[in-house]
């Protein structure tokens, strides 16, 4: 419903800032994109779409100005603020660093009179944001679970944990909600971290310790590369499938190809940061109301729509 | 400790140096039966051999470890100079586009070029600048790790060239007669290091530097030569670790060596070299390193350690193998 809701109001933004930007030639607005720099690979896709999206706004509306400014930690990302704001800005988009450290120079920054759009990691008040974007981690494990009772209905499965957070913890519990009452059977469960070499190491342990492995959740992208090559070095064929998660390029493109181990994955989309950016930009040039709590879907990317989620010059 | 052991004599001397060299192998002997008989599974050939061959990373680099830690010296930013010289030597490799043994040997000259230019750097700055090298080593850490970020612009930098893929792979994934590569790859490297540290005067002069820097400068010995080399031996080490990591992933990404400075700093102490300088062991450092792998590996196997305590249960084996290794040349 949420999603639905969004859909519609992005595409009626969109649709109607493009229809009056003729109208508005006029209006000089500037928005001031805060994220942080690319760290690791979601982030990374995170500036490539921030950058993308800013040129494509400003061609869209004439007068529109976007700043987008990278940080490479929280105090950082305080400091980039500040120098923002100095530069008169109508709207800031922001992906903080953490709730904690951000809270209050963005409270600052709101102060002034600015529009506020907070994105995927929220603020400790939520009463700063006028417009909030944001990945729906309970359901990127729920939409993964219903792959596997779907898919693969009964058998046994290893599941991959990132790191120890709160993102984590949601994915994961809703993912095993999911399976209640199905054959499907989670055997065993590990941190990997979100990394490669850890996933890899830590498949080959699972291959030693259980004889018979139907799929595999690896829950990320990055760690699906590193089980695959662990199940290629022990030769193994009980092992149907791997979904990963997050949606990185190299992914996309298997499941496109129609690869038999990745049939699948499930977004959590670094071009969030485009649709924060978009409804920003279309709180100022169309009519519309914007102001809200933006949900986005994680989607089950399959064959037939995966065309849509893929970004071959993204570095993700 | 080694107060004490220079001040008996040179027949007792001899029988606690032995001791102390051969605690790292019982630990492991304790390790193993400890992890058969939490899980059958642990003594196939295929566990056993997939643990070894995870090592030889950690067990390459932390020779190279070895010789700074013996020489008195830490080196903090190997993880990231391991991560930069794996990112370089793909991007050279693609940008090479062929798919021969000769681009493959020019990227793995690139690789081991660059990584002992870092060593010489961090070396120099040690000497020279005369700063303390775990700070100097931190801001190496710091710009290796950037550099690799900025390389990848925040993503993965991966080999593009399918058949140069293959041709590759069998680095980390062939074996020789039954023994997989990286395994003989990381012995001939400890046989190596054994053989400078312990046959050489180079090797003395380290042992010296490390145990007293003043009393080895007044010996004669070339203080900044011998500290700066250590640093390139190390830089060489991570060089040919990376020859052996990339074929097995064939990408690098920001993350990718996160924290091996601490594995490897850890499987030098865990093998019996002093943190302080002084004593340097080439072979315990290796059997440290197959010690922190087998450690990771029970933990997996094992299926009463829920996943959120497998640190703790990690930290408190790694503390008890200390102790008994402690025990067992304490009783002699």
């Amino acid at each position: 419903m949420k999603t639905t809701l969004l859909k519609i109001a992005v595409a009626a933004g969109l649709m109607t800032g493009v229809a009056t930007g003729a109208m508005a030639q006029q209006k000089n607005v500037t928005i001031a994109v805060s994220i942080p720099a690319a760290t690791h690979g979601w982030t990374g896709g995170v500036v490539y779409h921030a950058q993308e999206t800013a040129k494509q706004l400003e061609k869209g509306y004439p007068g529109l100005k976007v700043i987008v400014k990278t940080s490479p930690d929280g105090a950082a990302q305080a400091n980039a603020l500040d120098d923002l704001m100095a530069q008169k800005v109508d709207a800031l988009v922001v992906l903080p660093f953490n709730s904690d450290e951000l809270t209050n120079p963005v409270r600052e920054v709101k102060k002034r009179g600015t529009l506020v759009t907070v994105v995927d990691r929220g603020l400790k008040d939520a009463s700063i944001q006028d417009i909030y974007v944001a990945g729906n981690n309970p359901e990127f494990g729920r939409v993964a679970g219903k792959y596997f009772v779907d898919n693969l209905k009964q058998g046994n499965v290893v599941v991959f944990r990132g790191i120890p957070t709160v993102i984590d913890e949601e994915r994961v519990s809703n993912f095993e909600k999911a399976l209640e009452g199905s054959g499907v059977k989670v055997i065993d469960k590990q941190y990997a971290n979100w990394n490669r070499d850890d996933a890899f190491k830590v498949m080959q342990d699972f291959l030693s310790k259980h004889p018979k492995i139907d799929a595999v959740w690896a829950s990320d992208d990055d760690m699906a590369l590193g089980v695959m090559e662990a199940i290629r070095q022990a030769k193994r064929e009980d092992i149907k499938f791997v979904l990963g998660g997050a949606g990185m390029k190299d992914m996309i493109k298997k499941v496109m190809d129609g690869d038999k181990m990745i049939p699948a994955d499930v977004s959590y989309p670094p071009s969030m940061i485009s649709t924060a950016m978009g409804v920003t930009a279309a709180h100022f040039y169309t009519n519309a109301p914007m102001r809200g709590t933006y949900v986005l879907n994680a989607q089950l990317i399959t064959k037939d729509n995966a065309k849509e989620h893929y970004f071959p010059d993204s570095p993700f | 400790m080694t107060e004490t052991v220079l001040r008996t004599g040179a027949e007792k001397r001899r029988l606690k140096i032995d001791m102390r060299a051969l605690s790292p192998f019982i630990a492991l002997v304790v390790l193993a039966i400890a992890g058969a008989l939490i899980n059958p599974d642990f003594l196939t050939a295929s566990n056993i051999l997939n643990v070894v061959t995870r090592s030889a990373f950690i067990a390459i680099i932390a020779v190279g470890a070895t010789f700074v830690i013996a020489a008195g010296g830490l080196d903090l930013s190997v993880g990231s100079m391991a991560a930069l010289t794996a990112g370089v030597m793909i991007l050279t490799l693609n940008s090479l586009g062929g798919a021969d043994v000769g681009t493959l040997a020019i990227g793995m000259l690139a690789a081991i070029g660059l990584s002992a230019a870092c060593g010489l750097a961090n070396g120099l700055i040690v000497t020279f600048g005369r700063i303390e090298p775990f700070i100097v080593t931190l801001g190496t850490m710091g710009i290796f790790r950037s550099l690799v970020v900025w390389l990848a612009a925040g993503g993965t930098i991966t080999m593009r060239n399918f058949e140069l893929r293959e041709l590759y792979r069998p680095v980390y994934f062939g074996s020789i007669f039954g023994i997989p590569v990286p395994i003989i790859a990381f012995l001939v490297v400890a046989a190596i290091g054994a053989l400078i540290l312990y046959r050489t005067s180079f090797g003395r002069h380290v042992v010296a530097l490390g145990s007293n820097e003043d009393v080895a400068r007044y010996s004669g010995v070339p203080i900044w030569r011998v500290r700066t080399l250590a640093y390139i031996i190390q830089g060489i080490c991570v060089g040919i670790a990376v020859l052996v990591y990339v074929p097995r992933l064939g990408s690098a990404t920001p993350t990718t060596g996160l924290l091996w400075e601490l594995q490897a700093i850890t499987a030098v102490v865990i093998g019996g070299t002093a943190l302080k300088g002084g004593v340097g062991r080439v072979w315990g450092t290796v059997v440290g390193a197959v010690i922190l792998e087998l450690v990771a590996n029970i933990m997996v196997l094992s299926n009463f350690v829920s996943e959120f305590l497998v640190g703790a249960v990690q930290g408190a084996i790694i503390i008890i193998a200390m102790l008994v290794q402690r025990s067992v040349h304490r009783g002699r």
